[in-house]
């Protein structure tokens, strides 16, 4: 017998698995912010509801447990009287169950981690219908297999994710958007540490300096130096993202028509841009992986049909 | 009973066969199938004897990897990857007379990419080797297990390695950007990748902490992390272990992350004291050893809260003050096992987790479990993020005595879960928890974690027996019912 509270003994979970059911094809529908990643769902599918709200907040475990369906900025705003927050980024309208199955991290990655590096425990409904705890609750675990990071980014092609505890962080004391303009950004990146998020559109950089405040003052004394600095809002992104070796970043040129307007996310490797570029293709080998994958947590290809990831 | 006492080091039979060809694909110097080379491979740094190493293997390319695997698959044995043999949980010790593939020719540092921040490695370069050869420009591999002299980078990620630095740093698995696998039917595989978002399922994720079940790396690449600008060591007495454990609490709740909070209990410093003469106070019922670092700014803003904290709850604090105190307060700490290693013949070292707030509550119920056993604990943890090492130093020689030692274990574990936690922070399940896992997880749970294992190994060939119980394992493979109490120590 197990030791730990069991999702059985959650009525709302227990709920949300029976509409799940164990037949036919379903797609959970969070913010439908990013809908059309993966190629769109089969209409055919039928769209269900996570559940929402937020189940616990553990401040001082540095912790908090939601439900699916609830908004990321709502999760944020009731942490934000304990001084916390997650690494999940905010859109208008996405969920916290879609922004994991999505797996992107935000701008502020270089300073608030990865998406995908804050989950702790998932409990999902599998193909069978059946509720499933992955990971566990606690900040450290390495108690069997890791299904927490396969189902970020899975694009809720393996299990239908219901709620998850994730792992919060303190808000640091200041954060501030500068501006600078004719720097170079890589230059930015080896002197300032407090940097949570450094953008660049081939001529700007927008730095978000976060810290302790006398971290964050010697930093931007340090930036006046490389160039003129002003407080600024980090710039809008274009609606393309592709993903790059952060090197290849300084690369990119704004007189390349093909790109067109870029914002890059200097250090990290996320490239914001006007139009769209191929992907290289993966690995054969890696598609062959991750259909085994598939084909075993979801035989019947029930789970969000139509729905590609990976080149799968 | 304890020592190198193994069930079986005879050769399995048609291993003559197995050794030929294996001797055939990577040279004779690469093979090794003697008594000694077996009975080293047999075991790992736990006190679990079940272990039969069959023909051992050394070797220095993926191509030779996958002709391991490959004859091994035609012998019909299993394959199991051996890193150092640091492990805790018996996971490198093979069962069912398995082919050993053991990384250490593997061990060099292909690549450092400064700009990139990223390493790519041999799954047999040593933990500390890598920090030393990256310390000129400035960076470092931030997972630092204990035993970071010998484990290596390969046992770090199929074990998703912990150590005191993850508190704010992370564990392994956030450090692994991609690597290189070979799988069960010979094919390799590249899991992951160096750029910024890898498209499709997150494999890399799947695989570290598989505990050599999905198949074997052969390269890795890690992210390197820039050294800190500035480092603070404090170090904080307490007249009770209750006011340590409450102030490591006080310190979450602050909204504090300091790099390292170590705790360790009276018995645990003296026995250092008398090893390395690290400088504690012995007259303090439990330590606490902590790391801030950063920015200067930061250091002394979370140094002055730590100090304030400390004092509020009736510690004392001292600040290390140089690089050499600092050096020497840490060397106390790495030092530990060592230490207490010459208190008693055997010690078996537990690893759970609970919520931090629960610290207070689960110490008590463990000392009160081990008095009821009539047994020795020493506790030396990574207390910031509630990851308990109890350690029972005890004598095998004495009758009944091992039994006791297994049986105040799974005390300890079931308080560690009936307080929220869970059955292992940093060190796995490998065959010492593996009939635990029902405690942790439901039979659906499980068998989802065995479907994942499936996609990667269909053939049940890698390191089969480990993590998950029966009937959720391969049980093919008969020989792997070996694996049960009475091979303990
Ligand atoms: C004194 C002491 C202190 C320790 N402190 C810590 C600590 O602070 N934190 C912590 O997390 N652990 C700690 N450990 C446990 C252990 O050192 C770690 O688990 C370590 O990462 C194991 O590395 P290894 O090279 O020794 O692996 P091994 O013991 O050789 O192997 C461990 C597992 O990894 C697999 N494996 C090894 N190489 C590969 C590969 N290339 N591909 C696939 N699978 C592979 C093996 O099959 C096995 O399942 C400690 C151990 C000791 C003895």
């Amino acid at each position: 017998m197990g030791l730990i509270r069991s999702p059985e003994s959650d009525p709302i979970l227990v709920d949300f698995a029976s509409e799940i059911g164990s037949v036919g094809p379903v797609v959970v529908r969070g913010g439908g912010t990013h809908w059309d990643l993966g190629g769109g769902s089969d209409p055919a599918a039928r769209e269900v509801r996570p559940p929402e709200g937020i189940v616990g907040i553990r401040a001082e475990e540095m912790t908090v447990e939601a439900r699916a369906g609830t908004l990321v900025s709502e999760l944020h705003e009731a942490l934000r009287p304990f001084g916390q927050r997650t690494s999940l980024p905010e859109s208008p309208g996405s969920t916290v169950g879609g922004t994991l199955a999505v797996g992107w991290s935000g701008i502020a990655r270089l300073g608030r981690g990865q998406t995908r590096d804050s989950v702790l425990q998932v409990h999902y409904v599998s193909a069978e219908g059946r509720l499933i705890t992955a990971g566990g609750p606690t900040v450290k675990n390495v108690s069997g297999f890791d299904m927490c990071r396969l189902l970020v980014g899975s694009l809720g092609t393996l299990g239908c994710m219901a709620d998850m505890i994730l792992r919060t962080r303190p808000i640091p004391e200041v954060e501030v958007w500068h501006r600078v303009v004719d720097v170079d950004p890589a230059e930015v990146l080896r002197r300032c540490r407090t940097s949570a998020s450094i953008l660049w559109d081939g001529r700007s950089t927008w730095v978000l300096s976060a810290g302790y405040r006398a971290d964050v003052d010697s930093d931007l004394r340090a930036l006046s130096e490389l160039g003129s600095l002003r407080p600024d809002h980090p710039p809008d992104l274009p609606p393309i993202r592709w993903s790059r070796r952060p090197s290849d970043l300084f690369d990119m040129s704004r007189a390349d028509a093909a790109v067109g307007r870029f914002v890059a996310e200097i250090g990290v490797g996320v490239v914001h841009t006007e139009n769209p570029v191929e992907p290289s293709p993966p690995s054969p080998g890696t598609v062959a992986l991750q259909r085994r994958i598939k084909d075993a947590l979801d035989p019947t290809g029930r789970f969000n049909p139509g729905r590609r990831v990976g080149g799968i | 009973m304890f020592g190198t006492r193994l069930r079986k080091t005879r050769p399995h039979a048609g291993d003559d066969r197995c050794v030929a060809d294996l001797v055939a694909a990577l040279g004779v110097e690469r093979v090794r199938s003697d008594g000694a080379a077996r009975l080293l491979a047999s075991t790992d740094a736990s006190i679990f004897r079940g272990g039969a190493a069959g023909p051992v293997c050394f070797p220095d390319s993926t191509p030779q990897v996958q002709a391991c695997v490959r004859i091994a698959a035609v012998h019909r044995r299993p394959v199991v990857a051996r890193g150092a043999g640091s492990g805790l949980t018996g996971a490198a010790a093979p069962l069912g007379s398995a082919v050993v593939v053991s990384t250490t020719r593997m061990n060099r540092v292909l690549e450092v990419d400064v700009e990139n921040r990223t390493a790519w490695v041999g799954p047999g370069v040593i933990n500390l080797d890598l920090t030393h050869h990256l310390g000129p420009h400035g960076l470092h591999f931030a997972p630092d297990p204990s035993s970071q002299q010998v484990c290596t980078i390969g046992g770090n990620v199929a074990n998703n390695s912990g150590g005191p630095h993850c508190l704010a740093y992370g564990v392994t698995s956030a450090h692994i950007l991609a690597m290189e696998v070979v799988l069960s039917d010979g094919e390799v595989v590249m899991l992951g990748g160096l750029d910024a978002e890898p498209a499709g399922y997150d494999l890399r994720g799947a695989f570290i902490g598989s505990e050599g079940m999905f198949g074997i790396a052969t390269r890795i690449a890690v992210r390197l992390t820039p050294d800190p600008p500035a480092v603070r060591t404090l170090l904080l007495s307490f007249a009770d272990v209750d006011s340590a454990a409450a102030t490591v609490g006080a310190i979450i709740a602050a909204g504090l992350v300091p790099a390292a909070v170590e705790m360790m209990d009276r018995r645990c410093v003296e026995a250092v004291e008398d090893f390395v003469h690290a400088g504690y106070p012995r007259d303090a019922e439990a330590v606490l050893l902590i790391d801030v670092d950063g920015m200067a700014g930061g250091v002394e803003a979370q140094a002055t809260k730590v100090d304030e904290i400390a004092r509020g709850l009736g510690g004392r604090v001292r600040v290390a003050a140089d690089e050499e105190e600092r050096q020497l307060l840490w060397k106390g700490r790495k030092s530990a096992f060592g230490a207490i290693a010459r208190i008693k013949p055997d010690y078996y070292l537990h690893d759970t987790v609970v919520p931090r707030g629960k610290l207070v509550e689960v110490l008590r119920a463990i000392h009160e479990i081990v008095d009821r056993h009539g047994l020795l604990v020493l506790n030396v943890f990574h207390a910031g993020d509630g990851n308990l090492h109890p350690i029972i130093a005890y004598d095998s020689r004495q009758p009944g005595m091992s039994e006791k030692v297994r049986e105040a274990g799974r005390e300890i574990i079931e308080v560690s879960l009936a307080a929220g936690g869970v059955l292992s922070g940093e060190h796995g399940i490998g065959v010492e928890k593996r009939d635990f896992m029902p405690l942790m997880f439901s039979d659906d749970d499980l068998d989802q974690q065995a479907r994942l294992r499936g996609a990667f190994d269909g053939l049940c060939m890698m390191n089969p027996g480990k993590v998950l119980p029966s009937p959720h394992s391969c049980s093919d493979i008969t020989e792997l019912t070996e694996a049960k109490g009475d091979l303990w120590g």
